[in-house]
C-alpha cells in the first residue's frame, strides 16, 4: 500500500471534479490531488460531442469536449495533479481514501474531501421490461458511447424507450448516421427531456414521439426483432387493445439517470431519498464534516454550466476546512412542499446570500413559486412555464433568510 | 393574422415563441426572454439553419475518433448531404480543437472543425 497525504482530494475527474478542485486551488488548498477512474478527465461529456453547453457560462454554445477542454487546460495550468485509470475503492469517515491504479493500492490521506462521481443510467433490470433477453438493446448512454467514441453502428432500426435527453440527442444521432428512429416512447403524458431537445431532435426529423406509451413486450431470440408498445393508463398500466408492433433491431433505453453513492454509503453518509443523493447544507458539506458532494452525484442536473458552479462552492468549502477555517452553524432546515419534489442545499445558515437548487413534480403553466418559512411568505415567483426536465434556482438573500426556522417552497395556481 | 409557435433552441430555457405573420413578413413576434431568441425565430421563419456535430476518423491518434461540429450554422436542408461527405473524411494526429476536417464544406463558406484534442499515440 502506498500512502500519501493530501489538503483536498477530489473523488472523480468529471466537469464537476474539475471545477471543484480548481476552485479549492484558487482558495488556497496547496495539495488538491484529482483522482479519476477513467482514461483521460473529463467524465461524461467526452462522449457528449453535440453542442449546448457553456452557454451560461461562457455565452456560447460549445460541444461536451469542448467545455470540459477549458477546465482541462485550467487545470495543468494551476498544476494540479491527477491519477487516471485510478479507481476509489473506499472513502472512509475519517477521511482516508483507497484507490486501486496500476501502480498499486493506495491509501490516501486528506484533510477534505470532494465527492464527484456524477451518475449512472438506470438499465432494464431496474424498469423491468418482460419479454426475452436478446442483443440489441443498450442505454442510450452506451450507445452514445459506442457511436461517438468507438464508432460502431449499432443497429439499423431504432424504438427509444423513455424521453430523457440523452434519449432525444441519441434519436437525432442515430438518424444522422444513417439508422431509422421508428418511434420514442414515453409512459409519462409528457417528455421527460427539454423541450429544445424535442424541437431539434425529433420534430426536425420527423420523428414520432408517443406519449403515455411503453414498450410491453421485447421479441426476438439472439437480436432484437420487434417491440411491443402499448398505451397506459393513468396508472401506467397498458391498455388492452392498444399494442402495436414494432418491428426493429435495437432498442434504446432512456429512462433516467441515478446518482452513483455507493462509496457515499458506505462511508456512513445520510442521503436524501429525493435526490438519491447527499444530504448537504450551504457549504455542500455532507453529513461527516470535511467531505462535500458536488454535480451529478448530489442531484441530476440538466445543465453542465451548473454543476461547474455548484462544485466551485464545493471546492471553495473544502479548501476553507482544509485550512481549518470556523464554519457557520447551519440551522435553518429547507423541505419541498405542495408541488416540488426536492430543493436543495437541505441546511442553511443566515450568514450570506444563498442560491436554492429545486425541482417541480410536473409540468405546470402560470405557476406561483412560494417560500415561506411556514408562516410568512418570504419570496413569490411567477413562472409562465415549469417543467421537472427543468432545475430551477432561486437566490435568498442573507437578509430574507434573518430569522427564519425553515424554507418551504411550494407551487401555486396564480389566478 | 396566421400565426406560427416555435420552440427557441437556443438555450435550455425553451421559450415558446408565437410569431403573426401575412404571407413571407413577420407582423409579431412574442415570447422570447432575449434577442439570441427573436434572431432565431426570424431565421427560422425565413430560412432555418442547424449546427451539425458528429465525428471522424483520426490516424494516430491516443483514441479512434474525433468530434467535429460545422463552425457555422448551415442550411437546415444541407445537413443530410454534409452529413455524407464528413463519412468521407479522415484527420491525421494530432489534432486540435479548431482543426479542419473539411474546408467549405458544400460551398456553404462554413468549414467542419474538431472539437477535441487528439494527441498522437
Ligand atoms: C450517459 C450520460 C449522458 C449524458 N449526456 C448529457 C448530454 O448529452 N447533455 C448534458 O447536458 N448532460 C448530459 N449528461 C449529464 C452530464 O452528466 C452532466 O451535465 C455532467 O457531466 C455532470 O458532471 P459530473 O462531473 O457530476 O459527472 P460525470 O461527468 O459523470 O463525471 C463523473 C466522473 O467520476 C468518475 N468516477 C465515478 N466513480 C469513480 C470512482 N469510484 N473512482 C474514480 N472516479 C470515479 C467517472 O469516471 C467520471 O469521470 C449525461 C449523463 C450521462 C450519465
Amino acid at each position: 500500500m502506498i500512502r500519501k497525504t493530501v489538503d483536498v482530494a477530489v473523488v472523480g475527474g468529471g466537469p464537476a471534479g474539475l471545477s471543484a478542485a480548481l476552485s479549492a486551488k484558487k482558495n488556497g488548498a496547496a495539495n488538491v490531488l484529482i483522482i479519476e477512474r477513467g482514461e483521460n478527465l473529463g467524465g461524461i461529456l467526452n462522449q457528449c460531442i453535440h453542442e449546448g453547453f457553456g452557454l451560461e457560462s461562457f455565452g456560447v454554445a460549445l460541444s461536451g469536449p469542448e467545455y470540459m477542454q477549458r477546465f482541462i487546460d485550467d487545470v495543468e495550468k494551476h498544476r494540479i495533479p491527477y491519477m487516471l485509470d485510478s479507481m476509489v475503492l473506499e472513502v472512509s469517515a475519517d477521511k482516508k481514501i483507497i484507490v486501486s491504479s496500476k501502480e498499486g493500492l493506495f491509501e490516501i490521506t486528506s484533510k477534505s474531501i470532494i465527492l464527484c462521481m456524477g451518475c449512472r443510467e438506470r438499465t432494464r433490470g431496474q424498469i423491468l421490461t418482460p419479454g426475452t433477453r436478446p442483443a440489441g438493446v443498450y442505454t442510450a448512454g452506451a450507445a452514445q458511447n459506442f457511436i461517438n467514441l468507438k464508432g460502431y453502428r449499432i443497429g439499423e432500426k431504432a424504438v427509444i424507450l423513455g424521453s430523457g435527453d440523452i434519449g432525444l440527442i441519441m434519436a437525432r444521432r442515430l438518424t444522422l448516421e444513417g439508422s431509422k428512429v421508428l418511434a420514442v416512447a414515453e409512459i409519462l403524458p409528457y417528455s421527460s427531456g427539454l423541450p429544445r431537445n424535442m424541437a431539434q431532435c425529433l420534430d426536425d426529423y420527423g420523428i414520432p414521439l408517443y406519449l403515455s406509451h411503453t414498450v410491453t413486450e421485447i421479441h426476438g431470440k439472439k437480436r432484437v426483432e420487434a417491440v411491443t408498445l402499448a398505451q397506459v393508463d393513468e396508472r401506467f398500466k397498458p391498455i388492452a387493445g392498444t399494442e402495436k408492433k414494432i418491428e426493429c433491431d435495437t432498442l434504446l433505453l432512456s429512462v433516467g439517470l441515478v446518482p452513483e453513492n455507493e462509496l457515499t454509503r458506505k462511508a456512513g453518509i445520510l442521503i436524501d431519498e429525493q435526490t438519491a443523493g447527499a444530504v448537504v447544507d450551504e457549504d455542500l458539506q455532507t453529513s461527516i464534516p470535511g467531505i462535500f458532494a458536488c454535480g451529478n452525484v448530489l442531484h441530476v442536473h440538466d445543465v453542465v454550466d451548473y454543476v461547474s458552479l455548484e462544485a466551485e462552492r464545493a471546492g471553495r468549502s473544502a479548501a476553507e476546512y482544509a485550512q481549518g477555517k470556523e464554519k457557520k452553524p447551519q440551522t435553518i432546515k429547507t423541505t419541498p412542499g405542495e408541488g416540488i419534489r426536492y430543493v436543495l442545499p437541505h441546511q442553511l445558515s443566515a450568514d450570506s446570500d444563498v442560491k436554492l437548487s429545486m425541482r417541480v413534480m410536473a409540468p405546470a403553466r402560470n405557476v406561483k413559486l412560494i417560500l415561506s418559512d411556514g408562516d410568512r411568505v418570504i419570496k413569490t415567483l411567477m413562472k409562465t412555464r415549469v417543467n421537472p426536465a427543468e432545475m430551477i434556482q432561486v437566490t435568498l438573500k442573507k437578509n430574507e433568510l434573518a430569522g427564519c426556522k425553515k424554507i418551504i417552497v411550494m407551487l401555486q395556481n396564480a389566478k | 393574422m396566421p400565426n406560427k409557435k416555435y420552440v427557441c433552441i437556443i438555450c435550455p430555457n425553451s421559450c415558446e415563441i408565437d410569431v403573426e405573420y401575412s404571407g413571407k413578413n413577420i407582423t409579431k413576434i412574442s415570447g422570447q426572454t432575449c434577442k439570441k431568441g427573436e434572431e432565431y425565430t426570424r431565421k427560422e421563419f425565413t430560412s432555418p439553419e442547424r449546427g451539425l456535430t458528429t465525428s471522424v476518423p483520426v490516424h494516430g491518434g491516443t483514441i479512434p475518433l474525433v468530434s467535429v461540429k460545422t463552425s457555422k450554422t448551415i442550411p437546415k436542408e444541407l445537413i443530410k448531404d454534409a452529413m455524407a461527405e464528413i463519412s468521407a473524411a479522415r484527420m491525421n494526429a494530432p489534432v486540435k480543437i479548431g482543426d479542419p476536417a473539411i474546408k467549405n464544406i458544400l460551398g456553404t463558406g462554413v468549414d467542419i472543425v474538431a472539437t477535441k484534442n487528439v494527441p498522437k499515440k
